[in-house]
This record gives structure tokens, sequence and C-alpha cells, in this order.
């Protein structure tokens, strides 16, 4: 027999597979990682561009945008990880999965993890796709290696928040809500256009939200800009989100799994 | 492993006084089940009776309120894997993944159980042939017909080769091909040792299949007995008869005590024991003067067996 930490681990495996292959059979889902993405960068590119300045920033509208698009990108397809969980656990899989020798919380982790290789994959088209179309960043090897955490770790918040409601809720239908949340939440940041031209209150909602401090990080990565306080708001936002979900994720799994 | 089981056990189930609430309402009122290793029991009742609370307590899934039961040899709230490594669930609902095929479903839930890549794939062509889904073995479960899919749970099931099994209403909406195919199946499954517990509302299907069956109507038992004792009980046929005058059915009841009488439908209906009762039932009625308009013989119902059986135990 061997450790029940390497039993997990190919426990996990197993189940990210699963839920990899399933995504690869499922219309949607291609749609939602791979043509999603393109067609969010061309829209926001060609469609509003044109009409959007910069304001003081001065950037182009294409180099402005590509960190909002790349979030929003793996964002949509991390919100569905609250169908995939509830459908899961309202129908009799989870029975099938609680009667096998394995722990119960590798089937949400399973989730979570196969989320977060699909998403930030569905980052990477769109960062293609921005590339294709004209953006020309200005990063190093390290700055790159920061983007990449940073998008892997707001998709991996987005997916265990998602987690969460996943669990919370008792259909996969309303477990779909979720990703409206994760839609609007870049439009009321300074992704797509300058915070500084929204009254008052958008404003200062949109300058004190996480989605602005990463994406302000991820600009000055990209760009070769100077960097202010925002990498280490990002990080600490992704942290929190992270470190709060997972244990509530756990507890509400218990209870989901005990009191039926 | 003798250290373990220094004492071998001869019941694979045992459950003693088992109660369950859900908010505020008592569905289990103190079961008791004692199924000996290697035989099947049938437990019977209708919709709501606590079948499926009980199957969900035996299988880890639910913590009872109060009472004991051993599974195994294990107890189900304190040893709970070692419960769990025994046996095997097929449950009422669909759980199979309907966008995995068959193959790669049962491959999956083998790896789950922690066989090698190879053995894993090996057992997952084994089970497809044994229940004859060796040909959709690499169509999505989500195609399958409603007859496949319970197959497909079965074998999912029967992963682990588990000594103990639990199939919760196994036919149920099966069309009566599919409903044969399967019970085959499961007296292949009991044929080669392993205990089965199955819950059914269909009085044909205990009697078909099981050793012994246990009846539940409000989580509690009302009948712990073999099909053939059961069946002597409630008789294999009814025996429904309509007298011509409607106003007759109060005195044909009393010629016939014990008979059932349902005033909605102006019949009279009771447990047929041969040709002779047959005979002898229609000559009291000649007899007592009642006319009867319509004779009509039926398999029993469930509301059949718990006439009968409420009727004997008050």
């Amino acid at each position: 027999m061997s450790s029940p930490s390497i039993t997990a681990a190919g426990d996990l495996r197993r189940l990210v597979g699963r839920d990899l292959r399933r995504e690869l059979r499922v219309l949607d889902g291609l749609i939602v990682n791979t043509a999603l993405p393109v067609m969010i960068m061309l829209m926001f590119v060609y469609v509003f561009g044109g009409a959007i300045t910069t304001g003081s920033s001065g950037l182009d509208y294409i180099d402005f945008v590509v960190p909002a698009v790349l979030l929003m990108s793996g964002g949509y397809g991390a919100a569905l990880t609250a169908v995939t969980i509830a459908e899961d656990m309202t129908g009799g899989m989870i029975d099938r999965f609680r009667t096998l020798p394995i722990s119960g919380w590798v089937v949400p982790a399973g989730h979570v993890v196969a989320s977060v290789i699909r998403n930030v994959a569905s980052s990477a088209i769109a960062l293609a796709a921005a590339l294709l179309l004209g953006f020309r960043p200005d990063a190093t090897l390290t700055d790159w290696a920061l983007v990449l955490a940073l998008v892997t770790g707001y998709v991996l918040a987005m997916s265990a928040l998602a987690a969460v409601w996943g669990l919370l809720v008792r259909s996969s239908q309303a477990a779909g809500a979720f990703s409206f949340v994760v839609l609007f939440l870049p439009y009321v940041s300074d992704g797509i256009v300058p915070a500084q031209t929204m009254p008052g209150l958008l404003r200062d909602f949109a300058y004190n939200q996480p989605l602005t401090p990463i994406i302000e990080t991820m600009r000055s990565l990209l760009l070769g800009l100077p960097m202010g306080s925002s990498a280490a708001v990002a990080t600490a936002w992704l942290a929190g989100a992270v470190v709060v979900c997972v244990p509530v994720a756990a507890v509400l799994f218990r209870r989901r799994t005990a009191s039926r | 492993m003798n250290v373990i089981h220094s004492t071998p056990f001869t019941d694979a189930i045992l459950a003693r006084g088992l109660t369950k609430s859900f908010g505020g309402t008592r569905v289990l009122s103190g079961i008791d089940l004692t199924v000996p290793t290697g035989s099947l029991l049938a437990l019977l009742g209708p919709n709501g009776s606590g079948k499926t609370t009980t199957v969900r307590i035996l299988t880890t899934l639910l913590p009872p309120d109060g009472g004991t039961a051993t599974v195994a040899g294990h107890d189900v709230t304190r040893a709970g894997p070692q419960v769990r490594r025994a046996i095997g669930l097929t449950s009422q609902q669909a759980t199979v993944d309907p966008l995995l095929t068959g193959r790669e479903n049962l491959e999956l839930f083998a790896g789950l159980c922690h066989l090698g890549r190879r053995q894993a794939r090996r057992r997952a062509a084994e089970l497809l042939e044994r229940f004859g889904l060796d040909g959709a073995a690499d169509r999505r479960a989500g195609t399958y017909s409603g007859g496949m899919r319970r197959r497909l749970d079965l074998a999912a099931s029967m992963v682990s080769a588990p000594r103990i099994l639990f199939l919760d209403e196994p036919t149920t909406g099966l069309d009566p091909r599919s409903r044969a195919g399967l019970w085959s199946v499961i007296r292949e499954l009991l044929a080669s040792g392993t205990t089965i517990l199955l819950t059914t509302q269909y009085l044909e299907e205990a009697d078909h299949l099981a050793d012994r069956v246990v009846v539940i109507d409000g989580g509690r038992v009302v009948a712990d007995d073999s099909p053939a004792a059961l069946k002597r009980q409630v008789g294999s046929e009814r025996l429904a008869l309509r007298p011509a005058n409607p106003a007759d059915l109060p005195r044909a009841g009393a010629t016939l005590p014990a008979a059932h009488l349902d005033p909605g439908s102006g019949e009279l209906t009771l447990a047929l024991q041969g040709p002779d009762h047959l005979r002898h039932t229609l000559d009291l009625l000649h007899g007592a003067g009642i006319p009867i308009e319509r004779v009509e013989l039926r398999t029993p119902t469930m509301d059949d067996v718990f006439f009968e059986l409420t009727t004997v135990a008050a």
C-alpha cells in the first residue's frame, strides 16, 4: 500500500483527466475555451478599440486592453467550474465517488485543477490572438513568468470561488449564475476603459476591486512600465481568495455529503 | 488478515433498530435486517417506505440517528473506509458519467479503486463482456438505453469485486425484457458468491431473486420471511369479484371474511390459493344468493401485500 498522499495525488490526476476529457466532448466547453478568447480579443481591438481613448496613459488600445482580455478569457471558463461541481453533487455521481476508497475532497479539487489547466490555456490562446493583431509587449522572461503566475492565480481564485458557489447551490442552473459575476467584473475595472472616465461611485469601485491591481500589474510587466503598489495588492487579493475559499469549500463539501 | 477477522462473520449485513428522521419527520422507526453471507435479501416497500434511506445508512452515505449496523463485520458509523472497501452500490440515479464511454467510465472507477493501468483496462473489458456491453463499450454512456445504463451502473459497482452489493431499485422503469436481462445478471452475481441486498417495489422481483424478503412500510418492518411463505400469505394470485348489485358488497364481505372490500370500485379482492379455492368461493357466494357480474384474476400488487400483511398483524 502506497502512502495516502501518493494515493490521493493519483486519484486527483484521474479525476482531472476525466474532467479534461469531458471538456473536449462538449461543444460549449470547446467554444468557451478556444473560440471565445479569440472573439473577445477581436471585439475589443476592432469593435470598441477605435472609439476608446486610453486617457493619460497614452497607450495603444490593444496594449491597454490585453491584460483584461486575458483575465476575461480564463475567468469565464473558471466560473463554469461551479456548474460541473453542481452536476456531480446533484446527480448520482457523488454517491459512486463516495463508495469508492478515495478521499471525498479530491472530487471538487479535481474540477478546480482541471479548470486551471483549461483556462490558463484559454488565456494563452487569447494572447496568441493579441500577438497576431499587433500586440507588441516589452517583457523579459521573468516578466512573462510573473504574468503566467498572475493569470494562473486569478483562474485558481475564480475556480475556487466557483467551487464554493457550486457546493452552495442545489442545481446546476443556479450554479451557472456565477458566470455573470465573473463576466461583468472586468468592465467595472481599469482594464477595458480607463477608470478615471467613470462617474464617482463606479470609479471608487473600479479602483478598489481586485481586478484593477491585477490588471495594472500585468500591464507593468508586459509593457515595461513602472510598477507601484499594485503587485502587492494583487497578490494579497488572490492569496486571500484562495486561503478563504479552500477551507470554506471543504466545510461545505463535508456538510453536503453528510446530510443527504 | 486472520487477525482482523478472528471471529468469522456469517452475516454479511446486520442491522438492529436503525432510526432516522429528516427535519422532524421520522423516516425509519427501528429497522432490523440480517443478510447471511452469500444470500440475496429483497427489501420490498412502496415509495417513501424508507428503502433508500436504509441503503444509504448501510453504505455509509448517511449516518443513522439510532441503532447499529455492521457490514462485512465493520460498523458503518465507526469504520466507514473498511465498509466501503467491501461493498458496491448501484443507486437509483445514474452513477456513471454520461460524457464518457462505457469503457472509460469503468477504467476511471477501476483506477480510483487503485488498480494498475493494465489491470484496470483488463477489469473494464472483462466487466463489459460479462454485462453484455462489449458492443457499446466505446459509445458514450449518455447514449445508452435504460437497461444498458443500469447494466453499466452495475458493472461500475463490480469494479472492485465487492463481496457485498447494494442495488437500490435496479429495475424500476425498465421494460420487461431489460428487467429479465438484469435479473439473470443478478442471479449470476449471487451464484458467484456475492451477498446482495436489493430494494424493489415489485413483489414479483423479490419472488424471483430473493432468499428472504423484508417488507417495510412507513419505516417499519412489517414482514420478514421467505418469498414462498410470503406468497402463501398473500396468494400468488388475487381474485377480484364484482357483485352485480353494488348493495350486495357488504353481504359478500360477510360471506368471505378474508376478502378486502373496495366500495370505490365495487369490488372485493382476496388471495387465491388454487382452483379449488376459486370454485369454493364462487359456491359460497352462490349459496348466499349474491350474483356476480365479473370475475378477474390479477397478480398481486404492493397494495394487496400491505393489505394482507397489516390485516394478519392486526
